[in-house]
């Protein structure tokens, strides 16, 4: 076998801060009430500028990202699943939603450090643009016996239009915007209502500007992964996308980007490697299996280095197209002041800047998704695609089959896997393993010795 | 008379193709109940849906994931297989994804003239979703005289609205002749008129169903005393399954499919600006579980069915893996089983494995049976 250290590698200084971030969001939320505060559930896509600006003291949940933190406690994980199909659900329906609901039906909490039941929330404010987004919560509702909830249907039709494997982003119609801003202002005046507070826009404001600073300076991160050798790898990006998933429009999540980003510019600048003997470079798509994230470690044994995907990339990275034709961070207002103070010209400003999420483009036609990932195939210098065929997410599957299609057409040798996000009864490791071995094989690949 | 219908039913390529030689017009084919077919009657153009066929295939695997719905699937194995070739647009309106899938595959691998996304709203218990679908209506309206290179005025959209609205009138009326103790048809024949209403001209489809009509006023099925059932859930149009459960003693007498009332229950109302009044009509529909939030709206009309057309029990079949429908099953099942009713949950695939559904039905009767004798 072959040695292999070409790149210097480093852990990132950031590493333990970004930890301590994301467990105090989960123990902020469930000690809210001690605090006088309020709890509100959503889902990571939702538009969570809006809850912020009924003060300083509301703490949410997001979904998803507490769903794969389920997930990677695999014992807790199989007793939610298995609640959530006693209580009569479908074990083909969303991962997320049925460990979410197990952890609901079960009332535990899946951080007992904080709270060994699970913290109700006091309102629900969620999104709609999967077929589970809204659903997913009028369950939740049900179960906890009608927790007042409001959603936002965001699905007014794609950002983006692909022809081949070019794509330019669209201006949103006027009438959309105004589904979406009366939507908002619907929801403002309901929170209002339910919770009996006042609403301050000025805290709206400054959510607005903090989410686009987030999604930039993440966008700005991701753009960095195009250096050979890559600063970060794969699992690395989903413990660090994750504060994004959590409270994109806090301010400790936009300033933890911008900190984040000068200390990965700083590898750059270093040549410090995510994985020391990079050889080749992939990427995957969607959410992984993530109670088997070692898989992705797996690849580094033949010097493959898996740079990120199209979800942490596309999901929290805010993007457009640049002057010189390059897919890059989408610009950050220079300061609050470039947001406009008015409520509803502020609401529209946030929904046009939020309709470009990639993430959201893939609802609609799988040639956007494969226009994006070509893209990214082209400019971050990938040499192969991993493609997961995540039976727990529907919504992020669409349209797979005919992404590997449009892959391989444009010349990437592509490598598919089926596994689930959130259900790890329904992933083979052996079998993945297996795979990743014969597409190692395919790109000339040879397992390295350390 | 009513034969007709299951004659559309199985020769519905042959009547589309037969219309399109005789009028000269163009053929769309949709694959949602979501489909603003008025505006497209206003341009003389013919809608039928994209159903399946219910054989097994083994085309659409390089195209679909097979987590996917079984009806996405056989929709999509009828345009790779070359049995819509006739067809000069497709179009869709935003619902589930798994239909959006046999969408976006034909889209990029059938071509035709035409091809149309429509974003449907999905909160439509917002009072924002009428402005907004009134938009993406007009937005269709400017893209289908641009295929079809015709104008089409108020009054065209006027006249697409009475085809559409007489055929669902008459359906409806035909739906209200279930509710006596005789039944004049059974659910089977039911099926077939509702589904046939897809797939045909809807002028035709109406002139017919007027006779029936008519003929219904003295007609007996002998089913008096049957059990009586109602049938709901995600697309179904296994008319072997509902022949199977008619044949064991038991009647259809209502249901809650888009192949059934979901479909053409709700008129639209014909005064004012034609497009804002289509979009009240489709934003007010009975909906698809894909729409049904934050309120339990279809729950409550469930219920309102299962009183008003006297059904011991419900029989709720969806198509495997259909999410949508799998997360509004327990609510719904809880529902009716707190009004009193008995039922039974059955999973669709392609094809129905007859002989295991019809040992389940049979006990389910047996049941309800066992309720009478106390």
């Amino acid at each position: 076998m072959a040695i292999a250290h070409e790149y210097r590698s480093e852990p990132l200084r950031l590493w333990g801060k970004a930890k301590e971030l994301r467990l105090k969001y989960y123990e902020d939320y469930a000690r809210a009430h001690e605090r006088g505060g309020l709890r509100w559930a959503g889902g990571a896509w939702t538009l969570d500028a809006l809850p912020l600006g009924l003060g300083e003291d509301v703490w949410g949940i997001t979904s998803e990202p507490y769903a794969a933190s389920i997930a990677f406690n695999k014992k807790f994980s199989l007793r939610c699943l298995e609640a959530t199909e006693k209580a009569g659900f479908a074990r083909d329906l969303c991962s997320y939603m049925r460990n979410y609901w197990g952890s609901v039906i079960l009332d535990e909490y899946a951080f007992p450090e904080f709270s060994k039941q699970y913290p109700r929330p006091d309102f629900i404010f969620q999104d709609h643009i999967c077929c589970s987004h809204a659903k997913w919560y009028q369950v939740v509702s049900d179960l906890e016996g009608g927790i007042p909830m409001f959603c936002v249907d965001v699905a007014t039709g794609p950002a983006i239009e692909a022809d081949g494997e070019g794509f330019r982003y669209v201006e949103m119609a006027p009438h959309a915007v105004n589904y979406l801003v009366g939507q908002c202002l619907d929801a403002i005046d309901w929170m209002q209502q339910v919770t009996g507070r006042e609403y301050h826009d000025e805290l709206l404001r400054r959510a607005i500007y903090d989410h686009m600073r987030s999604t930039s300076a993440w966008a700005r991160i991701c753009e960095l992964q195009r250096t050979v050798p890559a600063p970060l790898d794969e699992t690395t990006m989903y413990s660090l996308y994750v504060h994004g998933t959590l409270a994109k429009a806090s301010r400790w999540c936009a300033d933890f980007y911008e900190e984040l980003l000068e200390e990965v510019q700083e590898r750059v600048t270093r040549g410090i490697a995510a994985v020391p003997n990079e050889k080749v470079r992939v990427i995957s798509d969607t959410q992984p299996p993530w109670g088997f994230l070692k898989v992705f470690r797996y690849l580094e044994q033949y010097g493959c280095v898996s740079i990120g995907s199209l979800y942490t990339f596309g999901l929290i990275g805010q993007w457009e197209i640049k002057a010189d034709g390059c897919w890059g961070a989408r610009s950050c207002p220079d300061g609050i002041e470039a947001i406009p103070a008015e409520r509803e010209a502020m609401l529209a400003e946030y929904v046009k800047y939020e309709i470009n999420t990639p993430e959201w483009q893939l609802f609609y036609h799988p040639r956007l998704k494969s226009a994006m990932m070509i893209k990214m195939a082209r400019d971050w210098k990938l040499d192969g695609v991993m493609l997961h065929y995540n039976r727990g997410c529907e919504g992020l599957s669409v349209g797979i089959a005919e992404n590997r299609l449009a892959l391989q057409k444009a010349g990437f040798p592509v490598m598919t896997f089926e596994g689930n996000m959130g259900d790890e009864r329904e992933f083979d490791e052996a079998r993945v393993r297996a795979r990743f071995d014969a597409f190692m094989e395919t790109l000339g690949m040879k397992k390295l010795s350390a | 008379m009513i034969e007709t219908y299951k004659n559309w039913y199985e020769t519905r390529h042959e009547i589309a193709q037969d219309w399109k030689q005789s009028t000269g017009g163009k053929v769309l084919g949709y694959f949602c109940t979501y489909v603003p077919e008025e505006i497209l009657y206003a341009a003389n153009v013919l809608p039928v849906r994209v159903l399946g066929s219910h054989e097994p295939q083994n085309v659409t695997e390089p195209h679909i994931f097979a987590m996917f719905c079984p009806l996405c699937r056989d929709c999509l194995a009828q345009g790779l297989q070359g049995r819509f070739d006739y067809l000069d647009g497709i179009m869709i309106s935003q619902s589930c994804l798994h239909m959006r899938q046999a969408f976006t595959s034909w889209d990029l691998h059938i071509p035709t003239e035409f091809s149309y996304y429509l974003p449907m709203p999905h909160h439509v218990q917002s009072e924002r979703a009428v402005p907004f679908l009134r938009g993406e209506l007009e937005k269709f309206q400017h893209e289908v005289e641009k295929w079809t290179d015709r104008k089409l005025t108020d009054d065209d959209l006027q006249r697409g609205i009475e085809i559409v609205n007489r055929d669902r009138e008459l359906m409806k009326s035909v739906y209200m002749t279930r509710k006596r103790d005789d039944l004049p048809l059974s659910g089977l024949e039911a099926m077939y008129m509702v589904v046939s209403s897809q797939m045909t001209d809807k002028t035709e489809h109406a002139r017919v169903t007027g006779d029936v009509l008519g003929m219904l006023e003295t007609r007996s099925t002998g089913r008096k005393d049957t059990t009586r059932l109602m049938i709901l859930g995600s697309e179904n149009d296994d008319v072997e399954f509902v022949g199977m459960v008619e044949e064991l003693g038991a009647t259809i007498v209502q249901d809650d499919h888009c192949t059934g009332t979901r479909y053409f229950w709700d008129a639209v109302e014909q005064n004012g600006d034609p497009l804002t009044q289509i979009a009240r009509r489709y934003v007010n529909r009975l909906p698809c579980p894909t729409k049904d939030w934050p309120q339990r709206r279809r729950v409550g009309r469930i219920l309102e069915f299962a009183r008003e057309w006297n059904a011991a029990g419900a029989i709720i079949i969806q198509q495997k893996f259909c999410d949508p429908h799998e997360i509004d099953i327990p609510a719904i099942t809880k529902a009716l089983q707190d009004e009193g009713l008995k039922v039974l949950f059955l999973e669709l695939d392609v094809t129905v494995p007859v002989g295991q559904f019809k040992i389940r039905v049979e006990a389910f009767l047996e049941m309800l049976a066992e309720e009478d004798l106390f």
